[in-house]
């Protein structure tokens, strides 16, 4: 469990950070998180580790893009997998013709195509990478090539009744992690009241929109108008909440190179080629061509704000930031609390089933701890709150709870059977002798002793759930790790954050311990 | 003198090994029988079927009037009667660790016999008081000595008023002074009616307290009589097997 751990907390850390508008599978994105590259966000003052010479032979064009659930950005042709196509595929193409060289595409985490730049891995990120302040100011960015809407999609049958953000007050909203449209909506989070919930992948919200655990999804145009085609029950409101721009990103020092590829890019422009790229990928609509425009009259188009009003003073960041992430530590706390009890209620029940029960209730018992002991708690919960759901809608705090509780339960039943197996034979007989029933040797020799042995492997494993209960941020439950990663995105630093954070995790977990330690003290004294 | 337990050829295998072949052993009120033999001989698991945690494979146990028939151990709502009628004292004494002296002992009256706890706590008062033990009634198990431990445990197997008390070793881990002043208080325990059948292979022990002696060897009773005879001219193997082998004692 603590491997799963590390792997979400880096994932959850990261995504926040830098933009995956098209991964389709989270479990790829953990995969691609555990890869060395760490975004430069995560250390803004870090110096490069090396200068950034072009990684490309001479001749080639290396650029750098995330194929996986790409469409129609940059995917595998499906009828030849060796294959990319997408219109990001060919304005690389456009790019190394204009260039005389030849394109070669590297696969990098979405996560990581900032980093990576910067490292010099390859020339330049393609991938509908947005065009935002923070980008301009740590790296090279090209012109603006194409102009995207945030559009909300909501069901069909309440098409009309949310069209701005203000409608949405109260209401819950999905997003990707990570993107201009995830900043828009936390931004709004205070003034309008809405209830934002992100999630790690760019199909998930659409699905969970048309099954009604949200009430609309703000995202590109192009990933919506994609979903709409897959997800039915659907319907896009046509006024655009923003407008964004996809960008080139190279080494912040390769100037030269960008220079030379607006260049091209402006052709392009001109000259009608991108026009029939994104004609190709039908992704051409009246907005291009007036934006094409104005980028070669050389007007300069402002990066979609992201929400950072006080980006320089996280002190008063962290005063504007507390109550929420007291709040989100009252649902991790909560969340704990019930989840830990349905552990102790269901281990419980399966110890002693699997200690006085009949040989296939027994049988059961075991296979059902050690199903749950040998696979991962995040598969579990996808598979309670995405899995289940056509069968049955759980709402996200509800699957959670059952998700965490029923997964501890399997750790605690060992525990509770291994303290009931400790209790001496000779004190059973004992007792036997003097009459008991067997209920009554359990309510009255066999629990309360087990109990006792129990109390202290238990209360590790309460202040263990205290800190795995932030894995259930991958079902769109905000609690306080994820409330920390949005203030960090916020403030574009995890140092004070991260110490809110700890500070607080450790203001629940030590009394608890300590608790734990006085009543161990008591009991092992009676 | 009327026979309180009366087992009639007790028979039993454990896989293919015969621990007990036909054993028969009778206690009458009043009477402190100690069933002797060396280590191994069966004599902890004939307590054992006597008080229905070990099921036997054919013979008779009779206590008091209930009987015991082979076959598995039958469940404890039918041993209530045998409950009430037989008290046992582990070697181990296992005592409920997490409960005190007191508590061990008023916890069957209570719990199973349904006494008040006021009643129960009173009698426990007084029981553990004539065991020698009233100080300790507080005590957790852990902090009792081996003797005053295997006197709470003798309190606890009191406490409904059996009238047959059968213990195991109970001298196994006592200086030849607590030996003593154990016999006596059993010698007393018989004063009141009580039949007691004790596991031992002590022969200073048993020539000191018991009224008679039942000798095991070899899963058969060899010999029986009164301590003096059997103890002073042994006629079988085992009973000199068994008076060769015995810790020394400082009178």
């Amino acid at each position: 469990m603590n491997l799963t751990l590390a792997i979400l907390l880096i994932a959850g850390f990261l995504s926040p950070l830098s933009a995956s508008p098209r991964t389709t599978l989270r479990s790829s994105a953990l995969l691609r998180s555990t890869s060395p590259r760490v975004p430069a966000s995560l250390f803004p003052h870090a110096p490069s580790p090396s200068p950034p010479i072009p990684a490309s032979s001479p001749g080639v064009l290396v650029w750098g893009g995330d194929a996986e659930g790409g469409a129609p950005y940059v995917e595998a042709d499906p009828a030849d997998p060796s294959r990319l196509r997408g219109f990001d595929v060919e304005v690389a193409e456009v790019l190394a013709r204009g260039l005389d060289r030849r394109p070669r595409f590297l696969q990098v985490a979405f996560q990581s195509i900032d980093a990576s730049v910067e490292r010099g891995d390859f020339d330049i990120g393609l991938s509908g990478v947005e065009d935002t302040p923070t980008r301009r100011e740590r790296h090279a960015v090209t012109i603006p090539y194409f102009e995207f809407r945030e559009v909300l999609a909501v069901r069909a049958e309440e098409r009309g009744r949310y069209t701005t953000l203000r409608d949405l007050s109260g209401r819950r909203v999905g997003t990707l992690a990570g993107t201009i449209a995830y900043d828009i909506l936390l931004a709004s989070r205070d003034r309008d009241r809405i209830e934002v919930v992100s999630y790690d992948d760019d199909v998930h919200p659409y699905t969970d929109l048309a099954q009604g655990r949200l009430d609309a999804v703000l995202l590109d145009n192009i990933i919506a108008a994609r979903s709409l085609k897959r997800v039915p029950g659907l319907a896009i409101e046509p006024g655009p909440i923003a407008t964004g721009h996809y960008v080139g990103v190279l080494a912040r020092r390769n100037t030269a190179l960008r220079d030379r590829i607006d260049g091209i890019l402006r052709q392009a422009m001109r000259d009608g080629t991108l026009e029939r790229i994104f004609r190709r990928w039908e992704v051409w609509d009246e907005l291009q061509r007036p934006f094409f425009q104005r980028v070669l009259a050389q007007q300069a188009l402002a990066a979609l704000p992201t929400a950072s009003p006080s980006r320089g003073s996280a002190p008063s960041a962290a005063i504007r930031y507390l109550p929420a992430l007291l709040r989100a530590a009252g649902v991790t706390l909560v969340l704990t609390c019930l989840a830990m009890a349905l552990a102790v209620l269901t281990g419980c029940a399966i110890a002693l089933g699997r200690i006085y029960g009949a040989r296939p209730v027994a049988a059961l018992l075991t296979g059902y701890v050690e199903l749950v002991r040998g696979t991962p708690v995040l598969l579990q919960l996808f598979v309670l709150y995405y899995g289940l759901a056509s069968v049955v809608k759980l709402p996200a705090f509800v699957a959670a709870l059952l998700g965490l509780g029923l997964n501890y339960a399997a750790y605690e039943s060992e525990i509770y059977r291994g303290a009931l197996l400790a209790v001496s034979r000779v004190q059973l007989e004992a007792a036997r002798t003097l009459g008991f029933s067997e209920w009554l040797i359990f309510r009255l020799v066999r629990g309360p002793q087990a109990m006792r042995l129990a109390l202290a492997p238990m209360t590790n494993d309460f202040v263990a759930l205290l800190k795995d209960s932030s894995l259930v941020s991958v079902i769109t439950v905000v609690e306080l790790t994820k409330e920390t990663a949005i203030f960090a995105a916020n403030i574009g630093s995890w140092a004070l954050p991260g110490a809110l954070c700890a500070a607080i995790y450790l203001a629940l977990s030590l009394p608890l311990s300590r608790l734990a330690r006085r009543l161990e003290r008591r009991w092992s004294a009676a | 003198m009327t026979e309180l337990l009366a087992v009639d050829a007790l028979r039993l295998a454990r896989g293919s090994r015969e621990v007990l072949k036909g054993i028969s052993i009778d206690v009458a009120r009043g009477q402190l029988v100690a069933l002797m033999g060396l280590s191994g001989c069966g004599k902890t698991t004939a307590l054992r079927s006597v008080c229905a945690l070990e099921p036997f494979d054919s013979g008779s146990i009779h206590v008091d009037g209930i009987s015991l028939s082979p076959g598995p151990v039958p469940p404890e709502s039918r041993l209530r009667e045998l409950r009430r009628r037989v008290g046992m004292v582990f070697q181990t004494n296992a005592l409920f660790e997490h409960l005190t002296a007191l508590e061990n002992v008023m916890l069957s009256p209570v719990h199973v016999h349904g006494q008040s706890a006021g009643q129960a706590c009173e009698n426990g008062i007084a029981l553990l008081e004539s065991l020698g033990v009233g100080s300790r009634a507080s005590a957790y198990p852990r902090e009792l000595s081996g003797g005053e431990a295997q006197r709470v445990a003798i309190a606890r197997a009191l406490a409904v008023d059996p009238p047959l008390l059968l213990m195991d070793e109970p001298t196994a881990s006592l200086d030849p002074a607590r030996r003593g002043s154990l016999g006596e208080t059993l010698r007393a325990l018989t004063k009141e009616g009580r039949g007691l059948l004790i596991a031992t292979h002590d022969v200073d022990f048993a020539r000191d307290f018991a009224d008679r002696v039942c000798v095991l060897g070899q899963g058969v009773v060899v010999e029986e009589g009164p301590p003096a005879d059997v103890l002073s001219s042994p006629r079988h193997a085992a009973t000199r097997d068994l008076l060769q082998h015995q810790p020394r004692h400082d009178a």
